[in-house]
């Protein structure tokens, strides 16, 4: 899986995203290989899911260039749908929308993320831990060579949390697909991930989350409480998050 | 019966046939206050008829058309179109049509079937618009309803999922242009979102998939034609109201009866 080797899915060179006349992303650099699973995490307004959106192809760069590996199939989960309740559709029926209308293959999918229950629900009916569910099933019925997933355990109890990081654990093992993710949760995703890029408009640091919240970078993006109650740094108990949030805007 | 009553009622189904399914997707859409802008430009389109020396009909798909596409770019740059927008279009189109038709003197207009509609005026030409056109709109939907239901979902997962998006939203814009000219002669500028939304609404309780949603629409809006041109008939009330107050007693009726109960989990 660390193997360097392995094959390069997307590449990310020099991506500069202007909006507006404000600098969204910049310098940005990152590769995304078969089989690992990346974690970008940073704080709000740092331009995660506006670089997921980048990769996605839904939003050009100002400058710099994306590369896709030809014929990537990718399964993209949305952070949320905005459906109205008065579109009758069932869980069933969205998940046929990927392509295939097969009712076992479709149940099947929905069984492998844990939410076989809600297959003839209506899609506006289901709590925040089974629409992520139902989301993830409809991502991997594209049989994706890579998963980007904006947020996946948002709204989720912590139980919940950790049930899902393992399910994409899971996931990737099976189907051999490289998973990028976005988080702003720093604790549960450490432990589910190979690689953590820590993004503020450009990537401070990157590297197993073990150098990673080591990193000074690290710390003073999300503050040294931050850092120490992931049992990596161990001082200074006196900080609390208001100084973090002004470290923030420090290095912004 | 008359020949005036059975054309009313002909183009009358027609309209209420389209506006169905259409109709549905403004529901899902949201698209309601956008569809009532593209109505209130349609004075304007018959000005722009008079000046061309066309088909009235014509020159409302004309001029919607081009508001849609405009909005649409707008929409997409930055969030022009939000509601503000759209309510200063809307009213700012009405009165410039308003206006412009007071400065066409030899032009002799009869307002009240503009802004209302009417129905019992339809001609031979005018049905031949409404099913010609309403075919067309059809047509369309048919080809690009799986693409469209992906958009409505979620446009991000359809872009990503390979749905041409861009013209699968232009291709909608120019239906609804052509489906708002269409129903312009039945119920006017001014009630024209009705017969898109009420019939929907309507069948919303009794739909458990897209497709029966859009299908009951229809037939709700035929009953509600049935039933504001009987009403008009029988105590000489305007026609499109009349129409209109029969689709808002049919979906008020609805409450009454037993709905598809929404299934928490099977």
């Amino acid at each position: 899986m660390k193997d360097r080797a392995a094959e390069l899915l997307l590449e990310v060179s020099d991506v500069q995203l202007v909006l507006g006349g404000r600098t969204i992303l910049e310098q940005i650099q990152l590769q995304v290989r078969r089989g690992e699973i990346l974690t970008l995490v940073g704080p709000n307004g740092a331009g995660k899911t506006t670089l997921l959106r980048v990769m996605l192809g839904l939003l050009p760069a100002t400058s710099g260039r994306v590369y896709r590996r030809p014929k990537l199939r990718v399964g993209y989960m949305p952070q949320r749908l905005h459906l109205d309740p008065v579109f009758p559709l069932t869980v069933q029926r969205f998940l046929a929308m990927a392509g295939t209308t097969k009712k076992d293959k479709l149940l099947a999918c929905l069984q492998e993320v844990g939410a076989a229950q809600v297959f003839e629900a209506a899609i506006q009916t289901l709590s925040g831990g089974e629409l992520q569910r139902v989301l993830l099933a409809r991502a991997l019925l594209r049989q994706p060579d890579l998963l980007i997933l904006d947020e996946p355990v948002q709204g989720v109890d912590v139980h919940g949390q950790v049930e899902l990081y393992r399910l994409i654990a899971e996931i990737r093992q099976r189907y051999g697909c490289a998973v990028l993710m976005v988080s702003h949760d720093l604790h549960l995703v450490m432990a589910a991930t190979d690689r953590v890029l820590c993004l503020n408009r450009h990537i401070c640091c990157s590297g197993t989350p073990g150098t990673v919240t080591s990193d000074p970078a690290f710390i003073r993006l999300f503050g040294p409480l931050a850092a120490e109650s992931l049992a990596i740094y161990s001082h200074d108990r006196d900080h609390r998050h208001d100084d973090c949030a002004a470290h923030c805007r420090e290095v912004r | 019966m008359d020949d005036f009553l059975l054309r009313a009622l002909l183009g009358g189904f027609g309209v209420a046939l389209v506006a169905g399914p259409f109709g549905s997707f403004v529901v899902w859409r949201r698209l309601a206050y956008f569809g009532d802008t593209l109505a209130h430009s349609a004075l304007l389109g018959v000005v722009l008829g008079f000046l061309l020396q066309v088909n009235p009909t014509l020159g409302i798909f004309l001029v919607c058309q081009l508001l849609a596409v405009l909005l649409f770019v707008g929409q997409r740059r930055r969030q022009l179109a939000g509601d503000t927008l759209l309510g200063i279009l809307s009213h700012g189109a009405l009165s410039l049509g308003l206006v412009l038709l007071a400065f066409m003197d030899e032009v002799r207009v009869d307002l009240l079937g503009y802004l209302f509609g009417d129905i019992l005026a339809i001609s031979p030409s005018d049905l031949a618009w409404i099913y010609g056109g309403g075919g067309l709109v059809l047509v369309g939907l048919i080809v690009y309803w799986k693409p469209l239901l992906a958009i409505t979902v979620d446009e991000d997962l359809a872009r990503v999922e390979g749905v041409p998006v861009d013209r699968v939203n232009y291709a909608f814009l120019g239906l609804m242009a052509l489906t708002v000219a269409l129903m312009m002669k039945v119920v006017g500028m001014l009630l024209l979102t009705s017969l898109l939304i009420i019939p929907a609404a309507t069948a919303r309780r009794f739909a458990p998939n897209p497709e029966v949603m859009a299908l009951l629409a229809s037939l709700i809006g035929v009953l509600a034609v049935s039933g504001g041109l009987f009403g008009s008939y029988q105590w000489d009330t305007p026609a499109g109201p009349t129409i209109v107050l029969a689709a808002c007693l049919l979906f008020l009726l609805t409450f009454f009866l037993p709905g598809r109960h929404q299934r928490r989990r099977n």
